[in-house]
């Protein structure tokens, strides 16, 4: 009971660490073009914020994310490059950062999964097709009933 | 004294629930036509004990009873009527409370509405909504119970949390639930014709405009949520793939896999297997959602107050209902593959290959969801899946779906038809797509998904608005579009509306933050933003700064803008940006804080947005909604006793 | 037999749902363990909080082990972590460093004035900057760094006497074996 409390109010803590939960990061930034501040309003979309979990980096209002964006601004103004900026994160924060997670073995379920999911799908809509459009007119012992379902011969 | 007999309410309900999930089942076994009628009876008695604890907990609210703990929590004396009684549903056990009471609804319009079915069936229907609201009044009352007293009970509450003190959320979640709630019918629909293993098609017939209604009503919460995000949580964005959003579009995919497939099973009577498992998956997938939102396994914008017990519950019930509707599945479903034969080229192909791409993108979201927690699973480490990765890989599942929308009205059921009808449509809404590519590309500087979404776009509205024409050419009026035609057909433009607001909104918004001191004008968009300053304005329940933008274009005045930042009673801040809507663009304003704390009067940070089209995204949803609820009128789906007459014989026969 | 591959898929999602509200009554969500954990720590230089001009630098601190507590006058849960600190502190065998995070240096003097000052030596990072390179997120956070200067150990959110008797003294006692 004693530990779900204490955890309770560490939430908490992280939470009123986010200060104005609800409120904007408004941060205007000396950007030179417009041309920069999409790349870094691109850039800071797809970091994940750790103080307010559900947020990126661009909309986190905590004040962890403010100084991380004025981190990736400064980066940015040093001449490194998408790739670096998001190792320099992952170095300090590990991988959870990124909302975009990189393919390697541990992802590889995640990113490749679907496709094999939709590879064995299109297998049974294939056989599936093949088999119906070898098929003659329903088999007899089917009742009247079945194989003259509510089509009405709409052309549609 | 009054909360207790919420309570009470709830108890009487729950006990009437267990008389109708469990007689009419029985009585459908045994053959017991008493047992049987209980269930229209018991499901209106439910309905009145649960709506008399939703009325008494709104009562609570309306009355500031803070002696039960949920009112206190929730709501205060400063809180404005309309939000109290939307704080009935703020939360999660008066969520939970309009989930059953919902549900309630949707069982008494199919008991009013079902008289012409066999009773046999119908009885079987109602047993099974019977249970799963017995699943849910025991989930509120032995662990959410809104009804718990608070002694001393305090003067004052707490609050509503803000970002639900807005129009958009007081509808969001009932009409969400209705789309949610509403897949329970055609999951009952479905185990009834499992358990009496009625093969007939006949009841996807009964089964399609309530599917339908309820797809269209989810599609109605989304495009609300979504709507609510951009305009409430200040982000400007729309969609965020959080877990929450994930949650119920997981549903809505499947649920438009399941219209489709439900439309080839009752005319062709194919895929009957299919379209059963996709029943059980779309109300599978809500009760998910129920869980993934409640029991606090994953971290979201949205999660409710999240405690293992109730996690528990809820995933033990999810497990009865989805593990035995999926074992039942596994013994019963149709073994013998019937239906009339389709060529390659048909309906039912295109259909079936959108059923793919649609299931397999629930079960990629899925997938995407769950990873972070099969991460902690498998101890790969703590991994983030966000937008990235959903963008991309939904898009590419998408375009398959895409290429072939214009081609569906043109397609014959079975193998007639051809192939000549489709190279006409392909052509045209091929050039047509192109042209106007081409067009985008120029105006838009290359951007390349303007250009992709124009494309798009105009592929699938265009395919469709030709068969429009078609149709009223060659057909005299009156019989021209069937209400279930018209639905398909809107839906179906609605999807290419989606796709362009959606691709041009990305590709040509444009964002800043800005420190602008009175006086001083940004051009964004080709509209100037002329910042006027900060002034106090008070509301019934915060406190707050509200600024002045006036946006100018070609020196006309175009719009003056309000955007504030409130205080609420309780200490939270809340942005409340200003929004300029527009057909074709968005202007967006939000306040963020004054660039020196000690002068209001001088510079502020400001967020300015201009975004092409964006409403095109809702008006798509929208479009679709309509598609649901036009294609459930009609009147095919009016029963006839023709073909419910045939039914009793068949049920018998399959008992013996 | 294929009939059944749903109803299989499902069990394999219950299990992982069970896992998941079992796995989530022991440990926080938010919590997200440190990519430095047997990595040298950052090299950092920040002055003492009570004598700014002495600065205090990681290889300084090299020699012998000792933890480094992150803590702020205006985090909360620091103030219900500090009496922990000042019971068991001096007990846990190495010398506590005090990590004031993003504070104003007079709230924290005046904070360890009222609360008492468990550490042995307080340094300030006012902007947070080396934080950043100590994947800091949220105090209070704990590093129990050894004798070579490498990471060895990171709590995050509040030490409780549990925390310290399963986790922390375990790991400082793992220490002084390889060392002797």
């Amino acid at each position: 009971m004693n530990a779900v409390f204490r955890r309770a109010l560490f939430a908490l803590a992280l939470a009123l660490c986010c200060g104005a939960l609800n409120a904007q990061a408004i941060d205007p930034l000396p950007f030179k073009d417009h041309a920069e501040e999409t790349r870094f309003q691109q850039l800071t979309r797809e970091l994940r914020c750790l103080v307010c979990q559900n947020e990126n980096l661009a909309d986190s209002n905590a004040d962890l994310a403010r100084d991380l964006r004025h981190q990736v601004f400064e980066l940015m103004r040093q001449g490194k490059s998408d790739a670096q900026i998001k190792q320099y994160l992952v170095d300090r924060y590990s991988d959870f950062v990124l909302y975009d997670p990189p393919v390697q073995g541990s992802t590889l379920l995640l990113w490749f999964g679907p496709l094999a999911i939709l590879l064995a799908g299109a297998a049974v809509v294939v056989v599936t097709v093949r088999r119906r459009s070898r098929a003659q007119a329903p088999a007899s012992n089917q009742s009247a009933n079945d194989s003259s379902p509510n089509d009405e011969g709409d052309d549609w | 004294m009054t909360p207790e007999l919420g309570q009470l309410a709830l108890i009487l309900a729950l006990l009437l629930a267990l008389a109708q999930g469990v007689l009419p089942l029985l009585g459908a076994w045994r053959g017991n036509g008493a047992l049987m009628a209980v269930a229209r009876p018991a499901a209106a008695g439910q309905a009145v004990f649960v709506a008399l604890a939703f009325g008494v907990l709104s009562w609570a609210f309306l009355h500031f009873d803070f002696s039960v703990r949920y009112v206190a929590d929730n709501s205060n004396l400063a809180l404005p009527w309309y939000y109290r009684l939307a704080a009935v549903w703020g939360a999660h056990e008066g969520s939970l409370l309009l989930w059953i009471f919902i549900l309630n609804l949707w069982t008494v319009a199919l008991a009013a509405l079902s008289h012409k079915l066999p009773d046999v069936f119908v009885a079987r229907v109602l047993g099974v909504l019977g249970l799963i609201a017995v699943g849910f009044i025991a989930f509120i009352l032995f662990t959410s119970n809104p009804f718990e007293r608070l002694l001393p009970m305090p003067p004052d509450g707490g609050d509503l949390n803000p970002v639900l003190q807005d129009p958009g959320m007081t509808f969001h979640p009932p009409v969400l639930y209705m789309g949610y709630v509403g897949f329970s019918v055609a999951f009952a629909f479905s185990i009834a014709a499992l358990l009496g293993g009625e093969l007939e098609q006949a009841w996807v017939r009964w089964a399609r405009p309530w599917t339908n209604v309820a797809w269209g009503f989810l599609s109605a919460g989304i495009v609300a949520g979504s709507w609510w995000a951009y305009a409430e949580l200040g982000w400007g964005g729309w969609w965020f793939w959080d877990p929450v959003e994930n949650a119920s579009f997981m549903p809505w995919l499947v649920g438009a896999a399941l219209i489709h497939a439900q439309a080839v099973t009752e005319k062709r009577g194919a895929l009957r297997a299919w379209t059963i498992l996709l029943s059980i998956f779309a109300f599978s997938l809500s009760l998910l959602g129920t869980f993934l939102v409640r029991s606090g396994v994953l971290t979201s914008v949205h999660a409710f107050a999240s405690d293992p017990k109730r996690g528990l519950f809820i995933l033990c019930f999810l497990a009865v209902v989805v593990g035995g509707s999926l074992l039942l599945y596994a013994l019963r479903a149709p073994k013998v593959a019937g239906g009339k034969p389709f060529g390659v080229v048909s309906r039912e192909t295109a259909i079936l290959i959108g059923n793919l791409m649609l299931t397999v993108a629930a079960a990629m979201v899925l997938l995407g969801t769950l990873f972070p927690l099969l991460g902690d699973a498998l101890n790969l480490g703590k991994i983030s899946v966000g937008p990235p990765y959903f963008g991309f890989l939904f898009t590419l599942l998408m375009i398959p779906i895409v290429l072939l929308l214009p081609f569906g009205p043109y397609l014959r059921w079975g193998e007639k038809g051809g192939l000549p009808p489709l190279k006409n449509v392909a052509v045209r809404a091929g050039i047509a797509a192109l042209a106007c590519a081409i067009a985008a590309a120029f105006t838009t500087g290359w951007a390349l998904k303007a250009i992709a979404g124009t494309a798009a776009a105009v592929w699938c509205c265009v395919g469709t608005l030709l068969y429009v024409l078609k149709r009223w050419r060659e057909m005299p009026a009156g019989r021209r579009y069937p209400a279930e035609m018209a639905g398909m057909l809107l839906a179906h433009f609605g999807v290419g509306v989606f796709l362009a607001g959606v691709l041009l909104t990305e590709a040509l918004s444009v964002e800043r933050d800005v420190r602008m001191a009175p006086g001083q004008v940004q051009t964004i968009g080709g509209y100037d933003f002329r910042f006027d300053g900060v002034h106090v304005a008070d509301g019934p329940n915060w406190q707050g700064d509200q600024g002045t933008v006036t946006v100018m274009r070609d020196d006309r005045e175009i719009a003056v803008m309000h955007p504030q930042k409130r205080t609420y009673t309780r200490g939270q801040v809340q942005t409340e940006s200003a929004i300029d809507a527009g057909v074709t663009r968005d202007l967006y304003v939000a306040l963020g804080e004054p660039m020196d704390r000690n002068d209001p009067e001088g510079a502020w940070a400001l967020r300015l947005y201009h975004k092409p089209f964006v409403r095109w995204i809702w008006a798509g949803g929208l479009l679709m909604m309509l598609g649901g609820f036009f294609s459930a009128a009609d009147k095919r789906f009016r029963l006839r006793r023709e073909a419910t007459e045939k039914l009793p014989a068949s049920a018998q026969e399959s008992h013996a | 037999m294929s009939r059944l591959v749903p109803f299989f898929a499902f069990l394999l999602l219950v299990a992982l749902f069970g896992f998941g509200i079992w796995w989530n009554t022991r440990h926080d969500q938010r919590e997200v363990p440190s990519p430095l954990i047997d990595k040298p720590a950052p090299a950092y230089a920040l002055p003492k909080l009570d004598d700014p001009a002495q600065t205090v630098t990681r290889e300084a601190m090299l020699g012998k082990p000792y933890l480094i507590n992150v803590f702020a006058s205006w985090c909360v849960a620091c103030g219900e972590e500090h009496p922990v600190l000042m019971s068991e502190g001096q007990r846990v065998g190495v010398p506590l460093v005090g990590y004031n995070y993003k504070d104003e240096p007079d709230e924290a003097k005046a904070w360890l004035e009222r609360h008492g000052n468990p550490y042995g030596l307080v340094i300030a990072d006012r902007e947070g900057r080396t934080a950043i390179d100590f994947g800091v997120y949220g105090a209070p956070e704990t590093f129990l760094v050894d004798a070579k200067g490498v990471i060895r150990y990171k709590r995050i959110g509040p030490l409780t006497p549990e925390v310290i008797e399963r986790e922390l003294k375990p790991a400082i006692a793992a220490l002084r074996k390889e060392a002797p």
